[in-house]
């Protein structure tokens, strides 16, 4: 099997990897890096377990060869807490999750942090609809999402009151609120419409 | 009067230092993060930081790697398998069938029902996915492409795939290998009394009667099952990380299928990203990738994808079912029969307790005070996976409230009554506990007029009504419809004479260590796969013994460290461990007494304890008092002469009873006519659990359920086409609602305390999902009731609801809301 040499910057660190062509972003991540907070939870892309945020964009890293991400920016939850806005303890959007209950058996956890940033990234102050909009590309099966919608709420008021997201934005655009996962023909992010189908 | 529970015996008197628990009138937190206290769960911080350690996150020097090799025929003979095209792909090690297993006397293993089910089928396939081979491999790339490599002839044989085909006389028998098994019957069984039942029926005023299927569903955890499995030959030691939801009984079962001396068989299960019941039974991958590493002397991991999942472990449900009510005209319920075809799927796994072949499902007559019940069932083997695990559930009792409270709906409408009303004039009342029903159960406690009350006033009932007559009378686009759910549940099992898995009693147990600088190590028989047990048996040993909820580790998942237990499904671990912790506790705190008696030199029966400042003193000289910090103190370092150095105890616990948990929930949906979609109005959820130990988690779990219960009645169903292909067999396919779907829900709550439980909790994991299906669909039906429409199935698709809409004629056509104009010349619109 042919391989190539790939340079991922992963949480501000640069690593240089020889991967298969067919290789997995999330199985460089969990396996070649050994950063097994981001899990896999489908073979579809559905779940969004895989989440991690690319050059700024969440996107499901199951449905991402390594090679497609030769060259970029990777955060997952792993940086989360050397992020500036965590202030040398937990992030925002992390303290949410623990402080709203915004998580059971945390296997989708960390998939919806890194959705959750990339959606107040994108627009520090949701509305409840453009939170649950944004995390509908992430599946979890124990919380029922009312306690995650909150737990991204808490983070963004939390960022509010420190004043950073507003220095940070730097004024950008106002936007849609939303996500895709970046991959084309996948759950479409914002598109899918997940209630209409009947699966018989 | 005899319930299966005391059964000719006198039930058996609960005895411990029992000061009487916490006073849920009094007790709201004494600031120790005891009972009631809303403490913020110990094991998020790994979970949120990326630090959790999932069955794939176990990585092991020399790790080789599985993939199983499936079949894609859902009935079919093996001709053939030919490896020898998989051997030469680079990174394959082994190549395993069951030839290879029966060497080892591997090739089959036990269902949880005492059936026989292939490792890696022998001879022929009973369903699709089924597992023919196994590819071990240096990466889980080269397995798969080993996987892809094996060649394997099969001769196709006519499946059977439902229940109702299985039964008839010119069907294929799947079972042949079962000694004597001529057609696919798997068992049948009945409860209650049909002679007074029928006669019941025959003279009522009133009989109503309505099919339900109860669809194949799956629990689906977002992780999948798996498993790392490792043979040490220097210690003859077989160590089997996997995602196990039970791995005492677990390493039982793998002794006995291995050989492997159990002591010398070590089950850890590691954080485990959900379980719902999924994960309780034996899977082939587990195995497997025990007898690879037994043979290749080298760790093997093996993980399942999603589709292998949904396609190959354990479905819930598939109960079709028939339900009748006999009443008065005025709406006194007097009898309940029902009849049930289960399809079991090619083996009978599911997983319940042994001599409850259906289950709980006889606790069918609900909440509700009738004279007389029968029931009946007959199952079926299917060429479909096999199954009916307790999905969030305990054994069936989700089922038999789906049937119950989808009937009591069924005849209001027939009485032309409203649904709470016809619920308040039959339910139990409080006065009538301990309460006996007409199929033999006891239920302990339960007050279920209050909680409908209090769901009511919060659900704005009347404002409700009054909205859908509006919308009735102003033919409204969209219709409004309002359900009801007054459910009682059943959880906590045992005892174990009565219930036990495998033979396995159903007991669980805690053993607690308090250590010299005074905090504490709890270990427990149960496994948490999300329920926050690591906070809420913390608590529990917080408020027994006065101590602070951070200095208590709680430790699960090993078993060469943690007590026996028969692990967490099924609502057991707060009614059985949770009562282990508490009772052991006591014994702890009774010890403690006796140090203190020591060191304030007193007498030991002069030792009082206070609940509220976790102290002990000298009776009537509350400054005479020791702290349990001291005393731990005191049990390593000052220890009496009359007992044994140390400070620790562990309980077994045999619960006198199960534990009977309810709650009404009102769900308020608005049915559009043009599209058939529904949106929830609002969704009340009143839950009663007995004492609350962390009313956060609480919460959280009601909220988890209720979603599952959405899914349940609108989007979920593991469908088949004729020739047993699974065509709901992944996420594309098998709908999981997402953050778009579920409402926010408003929660609610009464207390009524269990009698025999040690704190009077009752458990509350599964009543949301088992609670909220009839609720949901009785909403959807009632939107249409004025017209005559009495049950939709689920799930409630909108084609679905559509179509019956269309049926009474409330089915708004698109076109008519808007006017399609051609342009004044008339001509037909130019094509581009």
């Amino acid at each position: 099997m042919s391989t190539k040499d790939i340079t991922l910057t992963v949480n501000g660190e640069t690593h240089s990897l020889t991967v298969e062509p067919r290789m997995l972003l999330i199985h460089a991540i969990r396996e070649e890096l050994d950063l097994t907070g981001s899990h896999i939870g489908c073979d579809t892309g559905n779940c969004g377990a895989c989440t991690v945020v690319k050059d700024g964009e969440a996107i499901k890293s199951c449905l991402t060869f390594a090679v497609q991400a030769d060259g970029s920016e990777i955060e997952t939850v792993e940086g989360m807490e050397d992020h500036p806005d965590a202030d040398g303890g937990l992030h925002p959007i992390q303290e949410g999750f623990e402080q709203e209950h915004g998580l059971q058996c945390g296997y989708c956890t960390p998939g919806m942090i890194m959705a959750g940033k990339a959606i107040l990234d994108e627009n520090p102050n949701p509305t409840e609809e453009e939170i649950r909009e944004g995390i509908s590309g992430n599946l979890c099966r124990c919380t029922g999402y009312q306690n995650i919608v909150k737990s991204i709420q808490y983070a963004s008021d939390k960022l509010d009151e420190n004043g950073e997201v507003a220095a940070a934005d730097g004024g950008r655009a106002e936007t849609d609120g939303g996500f895709t996962c970046g991959v084309e023909n996948c759950c479409g992010g914002t598109g899918f419409d997940h209630t209409g189908g009947d699966n018989e | 009067m005899s319930s299966d529970f005391t059964d000719g015996d006198e039930p058996r008197e609960f005895v411990h230092d029992d000061d009487g628990g916490p006073d849920p009138e009094t007790h709201c937190g004494h600031g120790r993060g005891g009972m009631g206290e809303e403490v913020r769960r110990k094991e998020d911080k790994r979970f949120i930081t990326g630090r959790g350690n999932y069955i794939d996150d176990i990585k092991k020097p020399n790790m080789l790697f599985c993939d199983i090799v499936r079949s894609p025929h859902a009935h079919a003979r093996i001709k053939n398998i030919d490896k020898s095209r998989a051997l030469d792909v680079d990174g394959v090690v082994a190549v395993l069938t069951a030839e290879d297993l029966l060497e080892h006397d591997l090739a089959t293993m036990p269902t949880l029902m005492s059936d026989t089910q292939d490792v890696l089928v022998r001879d022929k396939v009973k369903f699709q996915s089924q597992e023919v081979a196994a590819v071990i491999a240096e990466d889980r790339y080269a397995a798969r492409d080993g996987a892809d490599k094996v060649v394997v002839d099969y001769e196709v044989l006519d499946p059977v795939v439902t229940a109702e085909e299985a039964l008839k006389d010119d069907a294929p028998v799947i079972r042949d290998d079962i000694e004597g098994q001529t057609d696919n019957h798997c068992l049948d069984w009945e409860t209650g009394d049909k002679e007074a039942t029928d006669a019941i029926f025959e003279e009522a005023d009133v009989t109503v009667s309505e099919q339900m299927l109860y669809q194949r569903l799956h629990p689906a955890p977002i992780e999948t099952c798996g498993s790392v499995a490792d043979f040490d030959p220097g210690k003859d030691k077989l160590t089997v990380h996997m995602t196990s939801q039970a791995p005492h009984i677990h390493r039982t079962l793998f002794s006995q299928v291995s050989g492997i001396p159990e002591h010398k068989i070590r089950i850890v299960s590691p954080d485990v990203g959900g379980g719902f019941g999924n994960k309780v039974p034996i899977y082939p991958g587990y195995v497997v990738s025990a007898a690879a590493s037994y043979v290749l002397e080298r760790p093997v991991k093996w993980i399942e994808e999603r589709s292998e999942n949904i396609q190959s472990t354990g479905f819930a449900r598939d109960y079709d079912m028939t339900g009748e009510l006999a009443a008065t005209e005025d709406g006194r319920i007097q009898a309940v029969r029902t009849d049930v075809l289960a399809d079991h799927g090619a083996y009978n796994a599911v997983a319940q307790p042994s001599k409850f072949p259906a289950g709980f499902f006889k606790i069918f007559t609900g909440s509700y005070d009738v004279d007389a019940a029968y029931g009946s069932l007959t199952a079926a083997y299917t060429n479909s996976a096999p199954g009916g695990v307790a999905y969030r559930c305990s054994f069936r009792v989700t089922e038999a409230v789906y049937l119950i409270e989808r009937m009591v709906k069924v005849l209001a409408d027939e009485l032309d009554m409203d649904p709470a009303e016809i619920r308040r004039k039959n339910f139990i009342q409080p006065d009538q506990f301990p309460y006996e029903t007409p199929t033999g159960w006891n239920y302990d406690s339960g007050d279920y007029e209050a909680a409908l009350d209090k769901a009511l006033e919060m659900a704005d009932y009347e404002h409700y009504r009054e909205e859908q007559q509006r919308r009735i009378e102003n033919d409204a686009d969209k219709l409004i419809g309002i359900g009801i759910s007054s459910f009682t549940e059943v959880v906590g099992a045992g005892p174990g004479k009565t219930c036990d898995i495998a033979g396995v009693e159903m007991f669980d147990s805690c053993d607690i260590r308090v250590h010299p600088t005074g905090n504490a190590t709890v270990r427990v028989g149960v496994q948490t796969q999300g329920q926050g047990h690591e906070t809420t048996f913390a608590q529990i040993v917080a408020e027994e013994l006065g101590m602070d909820v951070d200095n208590i580790t709680v430790e699960h998942g090993d078993t060469d460290t943690d007590p026996y237990g028969l692990g967490t499904y099924g609502s057991r671990s707060t009614p059985v461990a949770g009562a282990a912790a508490a009772v052991a506790a006591r014994k702890v705190r009774d010890k403690a007494k006796s140090i203190a008696a020591n060191e304030l030199e007193a007498a030991e029966a002069d030792i009082e304890w206070d609940r509220q400042s976790g102290e002990f003193h000298v009776a009537g000289a509350p400054d005479r008092s020791i702290t349990i910090t001291d005393i731990a103190a005191s049990a390593y370092m000052n220890h009496p002469a009359s007992e044994e150095p140390g400070l620790e105890a562990v309980d077994y616990y045999d619960p006198p009873e199960m534990t009977y948990p309810f709650g009404s929930y009102i769900v308020v949906v608005e049915v559009d006519r043009e599209t058939g979609e529904v949106d929830f109005e609002k969704f009340v959820a009143v839950d009663d659990c007995g004492n609350r130990i962390n009313p956060m988690i609480i919460e959280g779990q009601i909220h988890g359920g209720l979603a599952q219960g959405i899914g349940s009645a609108m989007m979920e169903h593991v469908t088949f086409d004729d020739n047993g292909n699974v065509t709901g067999g992944d996420f594309m396919n098998y709908l999981l609602p997402t953050a778009k779907e579920i409402p926010n829900f408003e929660t609610g709550h009464t207390v009524t305390p269990s009698p025999h439980h040690p704190i009077g909790a009752k458990g509350v994991g599964e009543s949301p999902l088992v609670g909220s299906p009839p609720a949901i669909v009785n909403a959807v039906v009632d939107a249409m009731a004025h017209e005559g429409i009495s049950h939709i199935e689920m799930p409630m698709t909108p084609d679905r609801v559509w179509e019956t809409l269309d049926s009474v004629g409330l089915s708004r056509d698109p076109s008519d809301s808007f006017e399609i104009e051609f342009g004044d010349t008339g001509a037909e619109p130019a094509d581009d």
